[in-house]
């Protein structure tokens, strides 16, 4: 993009989220993704017919193919430019960028990111044909969790650490979600004790350490930064002032590294965009599908070295009140995983948190969030940074 | 570092008691099992950068060159990672839990996943050295993986 290091990229001026729940009956994802365009829609202060730009994710679930032409009609829009975002968990902060993209490039000025998927009940097994398909499954490593598991060995066997380091992302997360009584946790704690003692699923992970899949679904409105300062917006607009994106596999398997991941060379390229050091972040609303996802983000990041996680949160706040907000609304691990959806719950808490709408769990006065996304097995990676106006050059 | 404190051992022969989801083989895959079918591990190997490349492609991924050739590889590998499958993410895998699988390093240079036999879940550690041969799997003959110094 042309526009300058720090200077916003497009804005975010609207978002929607519905509550997250365990099942659903009857329901389909594309009037899930309504239900959440309304909100966002509603909450931006807009109209719908203002939205010109429409992104969804790839699970629409009732159409493979032509799920732009499907959805829109479905919602009675008529977008001057459509696109599936298809990057597993990195999907939602995908989205945001591509959506600035396209309203630099005068594709649209209006653009609203869709993402969500329904739990009906009996989904279908997958239909991949794939090489993980034919030479991962048949030998007894079906599903993300044995994936992940490899990632939790390698760490503990390359830098010592313990079964309870990684417990305590778990139990942080937890404590968290009782500020979120949307989160599907909330009233739920979890000590350390508690993560430890729950059964491993894919030895070294314990359940409690795995997300619990929920339904759901979230939307976001994104505009110019000059057509956001025009607008008579109801709350504070959060600027996109950095973007990085990476993708380096797609099994477990052939990853060139078990100990950091393309979410690394992402969040560089994010903060050289926003012309951010790490140390000025005061939200991190990273993606937390397993707690060593989250480990390996931190230090990817550079918020603490490599190896060194469990001592950065080591006597450390974590909550809102403190020095860093660390997934105030509890993350995926205390909130539940909507699916895609679960990775564009990340920036919106981000959104609330830096407009100052994260009623109950509100961050002292912060200006820049770090929001990654994650997609398959470590594999695809988006970093944004949003900022206030005040953190916009 | 050993890991887990499991001590039961998955044998060859429970391993081929089990129904499965097989391999689905393609084009640019067949010769891969049908050479393990024969007990040969067999790897492409690329002529124009001397590398070789698992899983089986129409072309090489590090330099893009399209003369893949097919070479009996030493079966030695390393354990790269691996974890205890409780739970198992297929129902037919429930009658092998706990289990083993493993990312290995091949002496070759590619990486590969795998399933461990003939070796206690308490006895496998990262770096541990392992000899790929096969098993019976319904009707594929699979490269598992065990201690490269015999059952253990």
């Amino acid at each position: 993009m042309s526009r300058g290091t720090g200077a916003p990229r497009g804005t975010i001026v609207g978002v929607g989220e519905l509550e997250p729940v365990r099942r659903t009956e009857g329901v389909t994802t594309m009037g899930l993704l309504g239900r959440a365009a309304r909100l966002a829609v509603e909450d931006a202060g807009i109209g719908k017919d203002e939205i010109d730009g429409l992104l969804m994710g790839p699970q629409v679930g009732e159409t493979p193919q032509h799920v732009p032409a499907m959805l829109s009609e479905y919602l009675g829009l008529q977008p001057r430019t459509a696109n599936v975002v298809d990057l597993g968990g990195a999907t939602g902060p995908g989205m945001l960028w591509r959506a600035a993209a396209a309203i630099d490039a005068g594709m649209a000025e209006v653009v609203l990111c869709l993402v969500g998927n329904h739990r009906n009940p009996v989904p279908p097994r997958s239909p991949n044909r794939n090489p993980i398909r034919e030479f991962d499954v048949p030998f007894g490593a079906s599903g993300a969790n044995t994936s992940y598991a490899f990632l939790k060995t390698a760490h503990m066997d390359r830098y010592g650490t313990t079964d309870a380091d990684f417990a305590r992302i778990a139990a942080v997360s937890r404590a968290n979600a009782q500020h979120n009584p949307h989160a599907i946790f909330h009233g739920t704690p979890a000590t350390v004790q508690d993560v430890l003692d729950s059964p491993f699923i894919a030895e070294p992970l314990h359940l409690l350490e795995i997300v619990m899949p929920v339904a759901g679904a979230t939307a976001a409105v994104v505009v110019s930064p000059e057509r956001a300062a025009a607008m008579d917006l109801p709350h504070a607009p959060v600027h996109l002032l950095g973007a990085g994106e990476k993708l380096t596999h797609r099994a477990m398997s052939q990853s060139p590294s078990l100990t950091s991941g393309p979410l690394k060379p992402s969040m560089e390229q994010a903060y050289a965009q926003a012309g951010i050091t790490p140390a000025e972040l005061d939200v991190l609303s990273v993606y937390d599908c397993y707690t060593v996802m989250a480990a390996i983000t931190l230090e990817d990041a550079g918020v603490c070295g490599p190896g060194e996680f469990a001592q950065w949160m080591q006597g450390r706040d974590l909550s809102h009140t403190g020095p860093v907000a660390y997934n105030p609304h509890g993350g995926q691990l205390g909130c539940g995983q909507a699916d895609l959806a679960g990775g564009m719950s990340h920036a919106i808490e981000a959104v609330h948190q830096l407009r100052g709408t994260a009623h109950g769990r509100q961050a002292a006065d912060p200006h820049l969030a770090l929001v990654t996304g994650n997609g398959a097995t470590m594999s695809e990676a988006v970093a944004l940074v949003l900022g206030t106006q005040e953190a916009a050059r | 570092m050993t890991l887990s404190r499991e001590t039961r051992v998955l044998t060859a022969a429970q391993l081929s008691a089990l129904t499965v989801p097989p391999p689905t083989p393609t084009g640019e895959t067949r010769h891969f099992w049908d050479a393990c079918a024969e007990g040969r591990f067999e790897l492409q190997h690329c002529p124009g950068c001397d590398r070789w490349v698992f899983y089986p492609r129409a072309l090489c991924p590090h330099c893009w060159g399209q003369d893949l050739q097919w070479r009996e590889a030493s079966g030695r590998a390393t354990v790269r990672s691996f974890t205890v499958v409780h739970k198992p993410g297929h129902p037919g895998w429930a009658d092998a839990a706990p289990y083993v699988v493993a990312i290995l390093s091949l002496a070759e240079g590619p990486t590969m996943l795998s399933v461990l036999r003939d070796v206690a879940p308490a006895d496998v550690a990262v770096g541990l050295p392992v000899r790929i041969s096969f098993t019976t799997v319904g009707e594929y003959a699979l490269p598992t993986a065990a201690p490269a110094g015999g059952p253990r």
